[in-house]
């Protein structure tokens, strides 16, 4: 510079960016995305936060969009799903877990009602796919397999598509007229389905129909049974084809006034809260273990309880007589499995249900070469759901592993993954999973305080003498509050805390739906922006020195 | 679908910004063009409080300023950290005279802007516990006395941290320090010196006084903020932990401080003309020894057999506190 300089100084003035505090860094940090649990425990692989992230906006198209990328059936699943996901919620720990199936429902109805449908599918690819059932497994690979491009037909052996999500969810869990909005979108994708198809030879309409690959999704159906004797068998039912009989309605289900359940499954306690629909005085289920071990839901028990249903752990059915049960007590060994006692009792009711579990009725495989059943008759398949016949896959209730629409959902997702590969002639291999968001991630001060929303619930009284919904649905406003109340684990939602609380100004925002970058010539590695972020996407790595 | 605006914002205003905030809502630090007045490249410890207590609170001033501000620094660690010869980190006027006389440079220069009819120039001084509480004390009383229309920002480390963490009159009762060692019949600093520089501003009766923690930015900008629409001497104490001194890890900074307002031991509060009018209350209320435990300076009060008397009479300092200026409301703490 030229102009004269004060008494004893020699140097200009220069800035502080000529030094690059960043050479003082033993760790640095590092944005990721962790993986929120939510998503973990989704038996359909939703990514939740993802979807949750857009509800927060109010862009709830968007958010459904992002939501049927993984399930079509958003307004089903708001309903009848257990949600894992919630049970593993970090916000569980906090004060009550997000409500991911109310806001769930709610995107559902709102595509409903707005008209919303799937983005266009991906270019055809000229094969064709046969799936046998339109239960959830068979519709949700439909749904999979039209948007990968290729040609779905589905064949279904009764009246009406929806599986077990008609025939065995009762009506006051899941309105027909949502299941009919939800499988109806299919239909925009090309898929194809024939009802009253029954399958009687995989292989043979296989070939008949020119299909490059097959997909069975027959669920289970098969009630499984037990001997009790019984002087009048027309008393005696199983709880699928009571179920299937009140929604066909096609004849008069004839029950006594006083009806006894057998089982402690969801079935058992469906079956019960039915017959108290129909208008059974009294409601009984009999379980051979107690609560702990029931495997049914709490909830699915406590509501049955509210509903007047009676149950009576430590039972088992000895007999049936004209109007009375007798029954033995039993008691749980230390294993937790129910022994004999001897005790008898003398329990009134006309008529029993049984509801002792399902099989698929696998029957019509038997003349499939290369397949291989276990000793219940459930069809054994390989990691990617192929049988031992090539193009052959199978999903959902009807292979091993525990049952809910939600699984068989997933299970649908992944076969069409599997067959899509199997048709391209590659291999489908699943992206590697990121670490787990677990709570210790978090920094939960900066979220605000906000209790779970509550889905209003029908009267007591309404309960027992109609099919109407039990729960209704959220408001838009609260749907929104509840998205806002996701801590979005493990994934930046841009609050600006790094670039806030960097002493060096480290951190550059790079703008709305951009996130932030490390500016590594100054950042010292003091590790505030990973201590201070709310949602842990940030990490400390060790520098290589 | 109704209209009706959701008050809910997932993080609230805890966080620096949100994308779902509205505008007029987010921190100055959120912006893509806040002034940065303290940049890069300061050679600051690792995890510095005051480098971002400063940062934090002369943005804030410079919106609130119109970009329009003159800053005089106290010698300290903001001043030796930030302007090592010939470097600057500083990117507004600024200007550094002595340790002990910061207060008086800015009465002069808030003088020299009156005479020269920049109206629109507001003055802030600025200094760390030392050059305030203790060197720089005469000038400041000075200032608030004649009501200079100067805001002076203390940053507040609890020691004499540039020079090797001597104890200064702003060091909490038991912790340790270079002069006040951990050993004797009552290690550490003693109980009943030192002094609140808050409450003897308030004996000036000057316009405005507050304190602010470095670990709530909203509450800190909004302090500032409206310390700069008030004329005459203002004075805004923010508290900042020293990692190297305190012995902390650089990554507690912000949490160490949040400890520190919610045990109670450092009130968050504003005064006018003497008399408190706010108080920022407690969020979550915890026991005093959650805050000295992440602390090396108070490691001789815990392990066996420990100086639980003296963790007892900490607690009652933080208690003392909390009743003093109301920072529990039933309900509000959880």
């Amino acid at each position: 510079m030229s102009h004269p300089r004060p008494f004893a100084i020699t140097l200009d003035p220069g800035s502080s960016l000529h030094n690059h505090t960043g050479t003082w860094r033993t760790q640095r940090p590092v944005y990721l995305n962790r993986l929120p649990p939510c998503n973990n425990a989704c038996p359909a692989g939703e990514n939740i936060q993802q979807w949750l992230y857009h509800a927060e906006e109010g862009h709830y198209e968007q958010a459904f969009h992002a939501l049927i990328r993984d399930n079509p059936f958003p307004a089903i699943h708001g309903r009848v799903c257990y949600h894992p996901c919630e049970d593993a919620c970090n916000r569980g720990q906090l004060d009550q877990p997000v409500s991911i199936h109310a806001v769930e429902r709610f995107l559902g109805d709102e595509a409903i009602k707005q008209g919303w449908l799937p983005p266009a599918p991906a270019p055809a690819s000229g094969k064709r796919v046969l799936i046998v059932g339109a239960g959830p497994s068979g519709l949700s690979a439909a749904y999979h397999l039209a948007m990968l491009g290729h040609k779905v037909v589905i064949y279904e052996a009764g009246p009406l598509p929806g599986g077990m999500m008609r025939f065995g969810i009762p009506k006051y869990r899941l309105p027909r007229d949502i299941l009919d909005a939800e499988i109806g979108r299919l239909a925009t994708l090309g898929v194809t389905i024939e009802l009253n198809r029954p399958v009687a030879d995989v292989a043979h309409d296989m070939a008949a129909g020119g299909f490059d690959a097959c997909f069975l999704a027959i669920g289970a159906q098969l009630s499984k049974r037990t001997e009790i004797p019984c002087r009048d068998a027309g008393k005696m039912l199983d709880a699928v084809s009571f179920l299937r009989a009140v929604e066909s309605g096609q004849e008069p289900v004839r029950l006594g006034r006083r009806v006894a359940i057998y089982g402690g499954g969801n079935t058992a306690m469906d079956a019960a809260r039915t017959a108290r629909r129909l208008g059974a005085e009294e409601t009984l289920i009999i379980y051979r273990r107690d609560r702990e071990h029931m495997a049914a839901l709490e909830f699915e028990a406590d509501e049955a309880l509210q509903e007047g249903v009676v149950i009576r752990w430590l039972r088992t059915i000895k007999q049936m007589d004209d109007s009375s049960l007798t029954v033995e007590e039993m008691e749980l060994d230390k294993d937790g499995w129910p022994q004999p006692t001897g005790r008898l009792e003398k329990l009134e009711a006309d008529t029993l249900i049984l509801a002792l579990g399902q099989k698929p009725d696998s029957g019509f495989l038997a003349k499939v070469p290369g397949l291989q059943f276990d000793k219940e008759g459930v069809l054994k398949v390989d990691a990617n759901l192929m049988t031992g016949y090539p193009g052959l896959f199978a999903g959902g209730d009807m292979v091993p592993g525990q049952r809910s629409v939600t699984i068989a959902v997933g299970h649908g997702k992944k076969a069409a993954r599997h067959l899509d590969a199997y048709l391209r002639q590659t291999r489908y291999c699943p992206p590697p999973k990121p670490e787990l968001a677990s709570f210790g991630h978090l920094n939960t001060w900066y979220y605000s305080d906000a209790e779970r929303s509550r889905q209003p619930v029908l009267d007591l009284l309404r309960r027992t003498s109609s099919f109407s919904e039990i729960h209704a649905g959220l408001s838009a406003d609260t749907a929104l509050f509840e998205a806002r109340r996701c801590l979005s684990c493990g994934n930046c939602f841009e609050c600006d805390n790094c670039y806030g609380v960097c002493p060096d100004n480290a951190v550059i925002k790079k703008g709305p739906g951009n996130r932030y970058e490390f500016n590594y010539d100054f950042c010292k590695g003091c590790g505030l922006c990973a201590q201070e972020c709310p949602c842990g996407a940030i990490a400390m790595e060790n520098e290589k020195i | 679908m109704s209209n009706t605006r959701v008050k809910f914002y997932q993080t609230g205003t805890f966080t620096v910004g949100n994308r779902l905030l509205d505008d007029s809502d987010r921190t100055v630090q959120s912006r893509p063009e806040r002034t940065n007045s303290l940049n890069s490249g300061h050679r600051a410890c690792q995890g510095c409080g005051e480098a971002l207590g400063a940062r934090y609170a002369i943005d804030a001033a410079m919106r609130a300023a119109n970009n329009q501000l003159v800053a005089v620094n106290a010698t300290g660690c903001l001043e030796v950290f930030s302007t090592p010869y010939p470097e600057t980190s500083w990117q507004i006027p600024w200007l550094h005279s002595l340790f002990g006389n910061a207060p008086a440079v800015a009465s002069g220069v808030a003088a020299a802007l009156r005479a020269k009819g920049k109206k629109d120039t507001k003055v802030i001084a600025q200094g760390g516990d030392g050059g305030t509480v203790d060197i720089g004390f005469g000038c400041l009383s000075g200032m608030f006395e004649r009501n200079d229309d100067v805001l002076y920002i203390c940053y507040d480390n609890e020691a004499y941290m540039n020079t090797g963490v001597q104890r200064s009159g702003s060091t909490p009762a038991a912790a340790h320090t270079a002069t006040t060692q951990a050993v004797g019949s009552q290690p550490g600093n003693p109980f009943g010196t030192g002094k609140s520089i808050p409450l003897i501003a308030m004996a000036h009766g000057i316009p405005y006084v507050a304190t602010a923690s470095v670990a709530d930015l909203h509450d800190l900008e909004a302090k500032v903020t409206k310390a700069m629409g008030v004329t005459g001497a203002r004075y805004v104490h923010v508290h900042v932990p020293c990692p190297l001194g305190w012995g902390c890890d650089p990554s507690y900074t912000l949490k160490v401080a949040r400890l520190a307002v919610e045990s109670g031991l450092f009130p968050l509060f504003e005064a006018e003309y003497g008399e408190v009018v706010a108080r920022t209350p407690i969020r979550r209320l915890i026991k005093v020894d959650e805050y000295l435990k992440l602390q090396r300076r108070f490691q001789h009060l815990f392990g066996e057999p420990g100086q639980p008397a003296v963790i007892a009479a900490i607690q009652a300092q933080a208690e003392r506190n909390i009743k003093r200026f109301g920072l529990v409301e039933k309900g509000e703490a959880k």
